[in-house]
């Protein structure tokens, strides 16, 4: 399975850790990912803010550039995925726009015609290309006994983006679950991290990134595993400054989906591209492998009595 | 089909207009309910000074100048939630967006962290083109507020010591390139 | 040929006047050819309108007649009737909409004005062809199916059942009743529920006239308006009804507890024998084969062991029933809105929220709680309610349509929860309050006294994820009061979800048997949204109450009785006129591919297997077209649209407005 890959500027550094384990990962699943030459900055959530048109040949021009024979294009970042996604959704949806942002693209020699890609997101492609089986599969060392929140963020699900329901997601759910590892229910799973908002108004995000750390904690996570390295950073390297913010005490480690991926296979903590997060991962990561007492569940479901009524079940709801 | 008689949108004659006119999608606006599904799904939304829902009914009302004062779409974190969950399929997100562009184009905006933020973000992405994190956080916090270093100091050593901020920006190779699109998109954009 | 037409231009007050120049049709239409006469008229459905076309035809010895006005679903009747008064056969006449299809859609007079004159003379170019024709008669058979044995199929069958008519009333379900049996108490008057339905439950049971096929559904339906042959699956109760006493005997014995999610809503309990509930008519338990112990692994027999009267029966199969009846009835009923489709809402996820029907269940006395308003417990009263409005109404994303009765049936239960938990504080989430009915406007003046909370915002979502002190093991309900401007979190104990109602799931298969149709939500689609709100557009087919729409039950009640005085209407004129307009297949030169056959919306050809050719039953036949245009061999005739006629009506409509030349168009 073959894919244009666009990592997005995240991956380069502050999120190299991402692109080091997805790629020891895509190895082991058979997957080929091809890095779009050339690619440029998506705008994230800023150029929409500024300028429409440009906003949007901005990403036009990441599409354009990825060559003919392939037509499925994967970003690891949700932010990234987002605007990749929706710059080619839009183009075929209004057809104005399409013409002018390849007016735009023209003037550097590029062209794009929407419909041409189908934009993917990583996590996507593990679970449906791929699919749980095969992962499973390459699973030798279970995550066992290890409480991870699986926290997808806004992006990866919304708006509307068809893989997963945007309000109450649970593909990583069972992909965590084909790891080996204990999935906590996470409410705030699909709630927002404050994005750009530590940057700009810090109250604002502290707040935010407070709640998914409160909420983790009441339910004895170990570790929140994410898909985007903005919620990762905001979570990890902000942890503090909320900390002190609060007068909280959150030692939660913040780690991406893929590194868990990459432990589960057997790979060594440098392959899975440990040691760059900020909260210590070692003290939860210690728990894998080790064989665990049977530790109390975070939040269990009483027991039903006598005169409980019963309780609706999702349709989706798997044991 | 009647493609070819494709009809010219006679201009907006209101700022109602002009903001639906400016988002892809936008005449949508004209569905709202008010029912505040946006204003309460909004994870921001205690930090806005109006509710989006207000916000929307403060645009039809054509008021202009208070709508563009207000600090509500730079308080949008782009979560989407109200865009997914709007009864009418409004696209909110998009229309912030919008009122976004619309304040910075009119210097009406009050609160100038978030505009600048993402000016000086975009500033580096078109001399780049890709974004460059030390160079991002020191032009936007050493210019913009200088109290706030101290607390960037920590950060930025954090994120250093793990080897998670490049010390020198990395461009693109054709950025000529970058550069000419981006600029016949801003004369197109200057046309629409 | 040389007809002689007569052209009447309609002004419908300014409905048609106001954007076509109607003189200016009239006077242009004079020199159309073979027109004797044109005229233009204010109203010409007045009676002095109708008179004008009489006059005419009988002194000036008209042989065609067009009116050009509104849509032919108004007033063709109208004015055949006026032709054949006056002596001309009624198929003679024609009509050209310039109202619907024309000034109530155009902006320029000009516009307007040149295309009225093309319908015009399309219609003038078709007259002439028009061939004299004599409608058919069908007799009625008396008998009526009645399908759905909720309140408006109920009241339907006991009203034709009481003028002495014989009815087949067929229910899915083991039991006659459908959702109002149910319910707790009914809004704005509070009676209770059960009490005003089970007196007609027992009345429908027991007529003489009505014969209860229930835990049954029809499987075929063949024929026409008049003579319906339906066949009916009476699924195997594996209890003999002969030998039945209702004594509940095998229901007490019996050792498998199953989830009750029809008549319990999912919130309580139900042996795999099982009567749905007390009142149930019939009284016979149905075994529940997917659950009994028995039909699993082949031994218990707990049920047959106690039976006094032996009359469980294991080997029971089931029966089909064919039955002749001249019209149907589908009272079929709607669907709960499943509130699982908005995870955000928490409903299956989190234990304290509730469906609105669940709760119904709950606060009846009858219910899984005997009465009392408990969480998902048993056991703890909540100390405050939230009911949250418009849940899978009024939004795109579900269903666009306003679901009618939730804002009624909230305050409701915002009433009753005042009334047992007087402590309890009760928070209604609403759009708008919706409360257009008799005494309903002062139910909701009754909750503002009772101290019911109001807030207007749409709920966003419902969590127990606590932020803040106060909120630790609640449910959160949070939404913008948008009278205050804010958002609010609100922490309570119980939610309930006011879900909408929406189709049932099969009510687009349910149609296509009974060759109705459904609207794109899954409606069935009235005759007329105003004037035959009962009627469909296949004769002898008649809906009532929600599977036409949203409705509360007064007006399901109303519908009932309406689709039974029209049946009664039918059956006491013993005969049926059938329109002649239908199609005619040359069986000399069908070739017996049977393209039409698939294609017939109607149902209404048949294959002849011994000839190897395709005939169109001209009862069932509504004279579409569809075959007559996909038959390859173009050997089928639409009478009244037939090849000639059609032909010219499209070069009538290409006449240009001066009257001369023709423009040929490539579509």
């Amino acid at each position: 399975m073959k894919y244009a890959y666009y990592p997005g500027c995240s991956l380069e550094r502050s999120a190299a850790s991402y692109h080091t384990s997805t790629m020891a990962v895509a190895g082991r699943l058979g997957l080929v990912f091809q890095e779009i030459d050339d690619w440029n900055c998506c705008g994230a959530t800023e150029y929409f803010a500024i300028n429409l048109l440009p906003a949007y040949a901005l990403v036009a021009r990441n599409l354009a550039l990825v060559p003919n024979d392939l037509t499925e294009l994967t970003a690891p970042c949700s932010a990234c995925y987002v605007n990749l996604k929706k710059t080619d959704k839009y183009m075929g949806k209004y057809p104005d726009l399409a013409t002018q942002v390849n007016q735009a693209l023209v003037a550097g020699g590029l062209h794009y015609d929407p419909g041409r890609l189908q934009v993917r997101h990583l996590l996507d492609v593990i679970v449906n290309d791929v699919g749980y089986q095969k992962v499973a599969e390459q699973v030798v060392k279970p995550l066992s006994g290890l409480r991870v929140a699986p926290y997808y963020g806004c992006l990866v699900v919304r708006p509307g983006n068809g893989f997963d329901n945007p309000e109450h997601p649970t593909s990583m759910d069972r992909l965590l679950r084909v790891l080996g590892a204990e999935v906590v229910d996470y409410p705030l799973k699909a709630q927002c991290c404050g994005g750009h908002m530590t940057q700009i108004s810090a109250d604002v995000a502290y707040e935010l990134i407070r709640r998914l750390l409160h909420n983790a904690a009441e339910y004895n996570a170990d570790l929140i595993a994410c898909v985007r390295p903005m919620c990762q950073l905001n979570l990890d390297a902000y942890q503090s400054n909320v900390n002190r913010h609060f007068g909280t005490d959150y030692h939660t480690p913040i780690l991406y989906f893929t590194q868990l991926m990459a432990l589960a296979f057997g790979m060594s903590a440098k392959e899975a591209g440990l040691g760059s997060e900020i909260v210590s991962a070692h003290v939860a990561l210690s728990k894998i492998g080790v064989e665990m007492p049977k530790q109390e569940k975070g939040k269990p479901r009483k027991r039903p009595n006598k005169q409980a009524l019963p309780m609706p079940t999702m349709p989706d709801e798997e044991a | 089909m009647m493609a070819s008689e494709s009809t010219q949108p006679s201009p907006p004659r209101t700022f109602f207009e002009e903001v639906m006119a400016k988002t892809p999608g936008g005449e949508a606006l004209r569905l709202c309910l008010q029912c505040g599904t946006c204003g309460g799904s909004c994870p921001s939304g205690e930090d806005m000074d109006y509710s989006p829902r207000r916000i929307f009914a403060m645009v039809e009302a054509n008021m202009k100048d208070k709508v563009l004062r207000s600090n509500t779409p730079w308080n949008c974190v782009s979560c989407y939630y109200c865009t997914e969950r709007c009864p009418q399929e409004i696209p909110i997100t998009d229309i912030m967006y919008t009122l976004k562009r619309m304040a910075i184009a009119e210097g009406l905006y009050e609160d100038a962290d978030a505009p600048d933020w993402s000016q000086t973000f975009i500033g580096l992405v078109e001399q780049y083109g890709r974004s460059f994190e030390l160079g991002l956080a020191t032009r936007y916090h050493l210019t913009h507020r200088p109290l706030g270093k101290l607390r960037l100091g920590t950060f930025a050593l954090d994120m250093l010591r793990r080897d998670r901020l490049a010390l020198t920006p990395r461009p693109i190779k054709n950025m000529a390139q970058l550069k000419t699109i981006l600029s016949k998109a801003k004369e197109l954009e200057g046309a629409r | 040929m040389s007809e002689k037409i007569g052209v009447y231009v309609c002004h419908c007050g300014s409905n048609i006047a106001g954007k076509v120049d109607v003189e200016e049709v009239a006077n242009w239409a004079s020199d159309l050819p073979n027109v004797e006469v044109a005229r233009d008229y204010k109203f010409m459905c007045s009676s002095l309108g109708q008179e004008l076309v009489e006059t005419d035809i009988k002194e000036k010895g008209l042989t065609r007649v067009v009116v050009a006005a509104c849509s032919p679903h108004m007033h063709e009747r109208t004015f055949r009737g006026a032709c054949a008064r006056a002596g001309l056969n009624p198929y003679l006449f024609e009509m050209a909409n310039i109202r619907e299809h024309v000034s109530w859609i155009h902006e320029d007079r000009d516009e307007a004005t040149a295309k009225a004159k093309a319908l015009v003379s399309a219609a003038v170019h078709r007259v002439a062809h028009h061939e004299p024709l004599e409608p058919m008669r069908a007799e009625i058979n008396p008998a009526t199916l009645v399908v759905g044995g909720g309140v408006a199929g109920i009241q339907a069958a006991l009203e034709i059942a009481d003028a002495g008519y014989p009815v087949y009333l067929v229910e899915r379900e083991p039991s006659i009743g459908g959702h109002m049996a149910q319910l707790d108490k009914t809004f704005p008057t509070l009676d209770c529920s059960a009490c005003i339905l089970t007196p007609k439950m027992f009345d429908a049971g027991s007529h003489k006239n009505i014969t209860l096929l229930s835990y049954s559904q029809v499987e075929e339906v063949d024929g026409y308006v008049g003579n319906f042959t339906v066949t009916i699956r009476k699924k195997a109760r594996h209890v003999v009804e002969d030998k039945c006493t209702g004594c509940g005997i095998c229901t007490e014995k019996c050792p498998k507890r199953v989830v009750d999610t029809v008549f319990e809503a999912g919130l309580g309990y139900r042996k795999a024998i099982y009567r749905p509930f007390p009142q149930a008519v019939p009284k016979y338990p149905v075994i529940d084969t997917e659950n009994c112990i028995y039909f699993e692994r082949g031994k218990c027999k707990a049920c047959q062991m106690f039976c006094p009267t032996g009359a469980i029966d294991f080997e029971q199969e089931d029966e089909i029933v064919t039955v002749e009846v001249g019209n149907v009835i589908l009272a079929t009923g709607y669907d709960l809105f499943d509130p699982r489709k908005i995870p955000q809402y928490g409903y299956g996820r989190l234990a304290n929220v509730f469906t609105s029907l669940e709760f119904e269940r709950m606060v009846n006395a009858a219910g899984p709680t005997g009465g009392k308003i408990v969480l998902r417990d048993g056991v703890t009263e909540p100390k405050s309610i939230a009911i949250v409005h418009c849940v899978g109404s009024r939004d795109k994303n579900y269903h666009e349509y306003c679901s009618k009765v939730c804002c009624m049936y909230s305050l409701k239960f915002a009433h009753l929860v005042h009334e047992r938990l007087p402590e309890a504080e009760v928070y209604n989430f609403y759009i708008d309050i919706r409360t257009p009915g008799k005494g309903y406007e002062e139910f909701y003046h009754r909750l503002l006294e009772e101290g019911t909370h109001f807030i207007r915002g749409r709920v966003a979502e419902v969590t127990d994820a606590a932020r803040r002190p106060g909120e630790e093991g609640k449910l959160i309900v949070q939404a913008e009061d948008t009278l205050v401007g804010m958002q609010r979190r609100v922490p309570v104990d119980m939610v309930i979800l006011s879900a909408g109602v929406e189709a049932r799931r099969d009510a687009d298969e349910v149609a296509h048997l009974f060759g109705i149709s459904c609207s794109h939500d899954n409606w069935f689609i009235e005759k007329h949204p105003k004037l035959d709100p009962v009627a469909t557009m296949t004769d002898g087919v008649f809906i009532a109450g929600c599977a036409q729409g949203p409705k509360d039950i007064p007006d399901s009640v109303a519908q009932g009785a309406a689709a039974a005085a029209r049946v009664l209407g039918l059956i006491t004129q013993g005969e049926v006129e059938i329109e002649p307009v239908r199609a005619i297949i040359d069986e000399e030169r069908c070739s017996g591919c049977r393209i039409c056959n698939t294609l017939c919306p109607y149902n209404a050809i048949d294959f002849i297997e011994d000839l190897g050719v395709s005939r169109v039953n001209p009862a069932l036949c509504k004279g579409c077209g569809t075959c007559v245009a996909a038959c390859p061999s173009g050997v089928i005739t639409g009478a009244h649209f037939s090849n000639e006629q059609i032909m010219a009506e499209i070069e009538g409509i290409l006449v240009s407005p001066d009257g001369r030349e023709t423009v040929l168009v490539a579509a």
